[in-house]
């Protein structure tokens, strides 16, 4: 049996570049930085870097290591797969992050080295890699949720450009964003066959950004309006007609790159586990147990699906590296990582009582309000990135080989 | 499926084929109409003999491959999707009693004829419908055993009891002293209460070796329950394939799509918990009874489900006695209840973690 120590143990090979890689840590990683994570944020908006955090961006963007398997000629890593997993092991074992994300770096970047031509890649591909230019997704309509393929946004064809007219929802990061990969409607007459990938430059004239404000306080999310904004031939990737492919194959990242949620998040409640978090609210009965018989099952049942998401996750990464093809298990990681993520939120406000519902003002403490905004904010995970209802269509048609409705 | 070695990718193949082949829900069929008292099906127990399954989880030296407990489960499995009447769930875990006890004379006298399926083994722990392994009353004096066990899976045939007792465990050979009543159960399996009055008894060690013995146990039996659910989950996924109502397959309509999608997200979770209890125990881990109460909880929850969904999706058909739905569901039943339900393994975890 091959245990995952085995298998994630480093080949002879692979210890040379480890070297080198602690040597560039070393000389380039700011101590001061060291676990105070503050990457490119896909929601969140740019904040004021200190000097250490700007020259730690441009370090790791003139390596190519924020993107490390990204082909150098674009200013990527160029790394192999093993060799991007010993840079990941030795930048934390430095407790050093990775500066250079949000969606450029998740979803955009890796779509358009597959589908973008040669001149698109080295002229938007470089600086996604050194973390200079921000992109946001123009995909959702207000009529177009889960069901995409039905977005109107016009892109009329007049010769040397397109006229944009329509409205995008759920921009994420769309007031910080300078770009927008958008999915238009080129043809009116066809539905999936209609729709083109478009790169609109979001300080365009005619471009419009209004924050939408959650139920839970915060505006992570725009409405964004385009009135005859004129946007060059050169920014339609692939064909006309072919955006609808491409749109899919980039909602293929973005649901890889949501799926860790439950996993990665862990098993902390306001910092705590969440059974420690139970007795401090709840207190102990005489044999020390959390004092809500009821509840305790329940905290029971949510830590048992956490670690059988986490036992998921794992061997779905095993399976995929010993090359036994992809694993089926991945297409449920969406919709459990939601349930969990949800499952946590609603344990902890209901641990903490009033004290878990407060809004603002002096009686709740940081954590608990926090409690408050996470239990909300977490409702937009069995939302966003297709729904849990959209995923359940997919295991049902993908995978169990279900049929259509005639 | 977890990361497998060329050996046990062998062995899983190989074990598929001939459940599949030799010992299908049908055989299974024809050993209840026939009931013998043996309550297995002997030929088959003999074939399995014959391929050295009986001494996967047993130390070479004793003639077994030592492949270990993730290799058992996967052939357990196998026999699972089947619903085989096979004592090998029983069979290994006791082996494992006397290879990891302290009696060299039983190792060398017993070990090599499980590995060649001469002898079925079998656990007697619960002295109650219910399980519980911390109240018992079976006692040994001066070698001998004494005490009533209840619900003794392969009971009817077994030719060697490995016995919980209040201070430790013990192996029984043999039938002096030992008085066995079949309990004719839902599941048409073997199920008996065995008496054993000054039964002669060999010391196997300390009752935390009880407990380790009932980890691997339960763990080999999650790994039986994941076979069913994924066999009782695939026959019903074809059956609305072929089932026309409305003028359109049970498969195309989206209320069905979504529960079949809704349990095939839990069968992944239960196929990563039993592996986990499984890879556990081979890796001598010092958390395999929460690795265990994690796949119990979850593979008893799972198979509920996917059972009673299977009757239910196959409409009247899945309740007649002719369709081999009612076989899972009465199954699935038993072997929930069996070594300690969801409720018994989530209070269990509760308390290992201090909750």
């Amino acid at each position: 049996m091959a245990s995952a120590a085995e298998v994630e143990a480093p080949a002879d090979g692979l210890d040379q570049f480890r070297a080198e890689v602690r040597d560039w840590l070393a000389a380039n990683f700011p101590r001061a930085l060291r676990g105070k994570d503050n990457a490119m944020s896909a929601v969140d908006g740019p904040s004021d870097p200190t000097p250490e955090e700007e020259a730690w961006r441009k370090a790791m963007g003139d390596k190519g290591w924020g993107v490390p398997s990204w082909p150098k000629q674009y200013g990527g890593g160029g790394l192999t797969r093993a060799d991007a997993r010993v840079l990941q092991e030795e930048m934390a074992k430095a407790g050093a992050w990775n500066p250079i994300g949000g969606m450029g770096v998740m979803m955009f970047g890796p779509t358009l080295l597959e589908y973008g031509s040669e001149e698109q890649k080295q002229r938007y591909i470089p600086d996604i890699a050194a973390g200079n230019v921000r992109w946001c997704q123009g995909y959702s309509e207000p009529g177009a949720g889960s069901d995409l393929a039905s977005l109107q946004m016009y892109a009329e064809n007049k010769g040397d450009h397109y006229l944009v007219n329509g409205q995008k929802t759920w921009t994420s990061g769309g007031q910080w964003a300078d770009m927008c990969f958008a999915l238009v409607r080129a043809d009116k007459t066809r539905k999936h066959e209609g729709i083109s990938f478009l790169l609109i430059d979001m300080k365009a004239p005619g471009v419009e950004v209004k924050p939408i404000r959650l139920i839970s306080g915060s505006s992570p999310f725009c409405e964004t309006f385009f009135t005859d904004v004129r946007v060059p031939k050169a920014n339609l990737v692939g064909r006309e007609g072919e955006g609808w492919t491409i749109g899919k194959r980039l909602l293929q990242h973005e649901r890889s790159s949501l799926s860790g949620g439950g996993g990665s998040a862990g098993r902390m409640l306001a910092g705590k586990p969440v059974s420690a978090l139970a007795k401090e609210y709840r207190g102990t009965d005489e044999q020390g147990r959390i004092d809500d018989a009821d509840l305790r099952m329940r905290i029971v049942r949510h830590e048992m699906d956490q670690r059988a998401f986490v036992a998921t996750l794992r061997r779905a990464a095993l399976e995929a590296k010993s090359n036994q093809g992809p694993s089926a298990a991945t297409s449920i990681m969406k919709n459990v990582g939601a349930r969990v993520t949800q499952d946590r939120a609603e344990l902890g406000i209901e641990i903490m009582g009033m004290q878990g519902l407060g809004w603002e003002g002096e009686g709740f403490s940081e954590a608990e309000l926090a409690q408050t905004r996470t239990w909300l904010w977490g409702k937009a995970v069995s939302i966003y990135g297709g729904s849990s209802e959209i995923q359940n269509n997919v295991i049902a048609k993908r995978i169990l080989g279900m049929l259509d409705h005639q | 499926m977890a990361v497998l070695n060329d050996e046990q990718v062998m062995l899983r193949d190989m074990a598929r084929e001939w459940a599949d082949n030799e010992s299908p829900v049908a055989a299974f069929r024809r050993l209840r109409d026939a009931a013998p008292a043996e309550g297995y099906d002997a030929a088959a127990w003999s074939a399995i003999g014959a391929m050295g399954w009986g001494g996967i989880v047993v130390p070479e030296e004793f003639g077994g491959s030592a492949f270990g407990y993730l290799s058992l489960g996967l052939v357990v499995e196998q026999l699972g999707r089947n619903l085989a009447a096979s004592p090998l769930a029983s069979t290994g875990p006791a082996a494992s009693a006397i290879a990891m006890g302290t009696s060299d004379a039983a190792k060398s006298e017993w070990l090599p004829r499980i590995a060649t399926g001469e002898v079925v083994a079998t656990l007697a722990v619960d002295e109650r419908p219910i399980h519980n392994p911390a109240k018992l009353s079976a006692q040994v004096t001066d070698g001998k055993l004494s005490g009533t066990k209840m619900f003794v899976a392969e009971g009817d045939g077994a030719g060697l009891f490995v016995v919980a007792a209040t201070d430790g465990l013990y192996l029984v050979a043999g039938d002096e002293g030992v008085t066995r009543e079949h309990r004719h159960m839902a599941d048409e399996r073997s199920h008996a209460d065995i008496v054993f009055a000054d039964a002669p008894a060999t010391r196997l060690g300390a009752p935390d070796l009880t407990q380790a013995i009932v980890d691997r146990a339960t763990a080999v039996l999650c790994a039986e329950m994941l076979g069913m659910a994924e066999q009782a989950f695939a026959q019903t996924n074809d059956y609305l394939k072929t089932r026309v109502q409305f003028g359109q397959p049970l498969s195309s309509f989206q209320a069905l799509q979504h529960r079949m999608a809704r349990m095939f997200t839990e069968l992944e979770l239960m196929r990563s918990v039993t592996e986990a209890a499984l890879e556990a125990i081979d890796a001598g881990r010092s958390d395999i009874d929460q690795a265990v109460s994690l796949a119990k909880a979850t593979a008893s929850d799972t198979l509920r489900l996917v059972t009673r969904e299977m009757v239910q999706l196959h409409g009247g058909i899945g309740m007649t006695d002719e369709h081999d739905a009612g076989f899972y569901l009465k199954r699935a039943a038993v072997l929930e209840a069996m070594w300690g339900n969801a409720a018994y393994h989530r209070e269990r975890f509760a308390r290992l973690n201090g909750y």
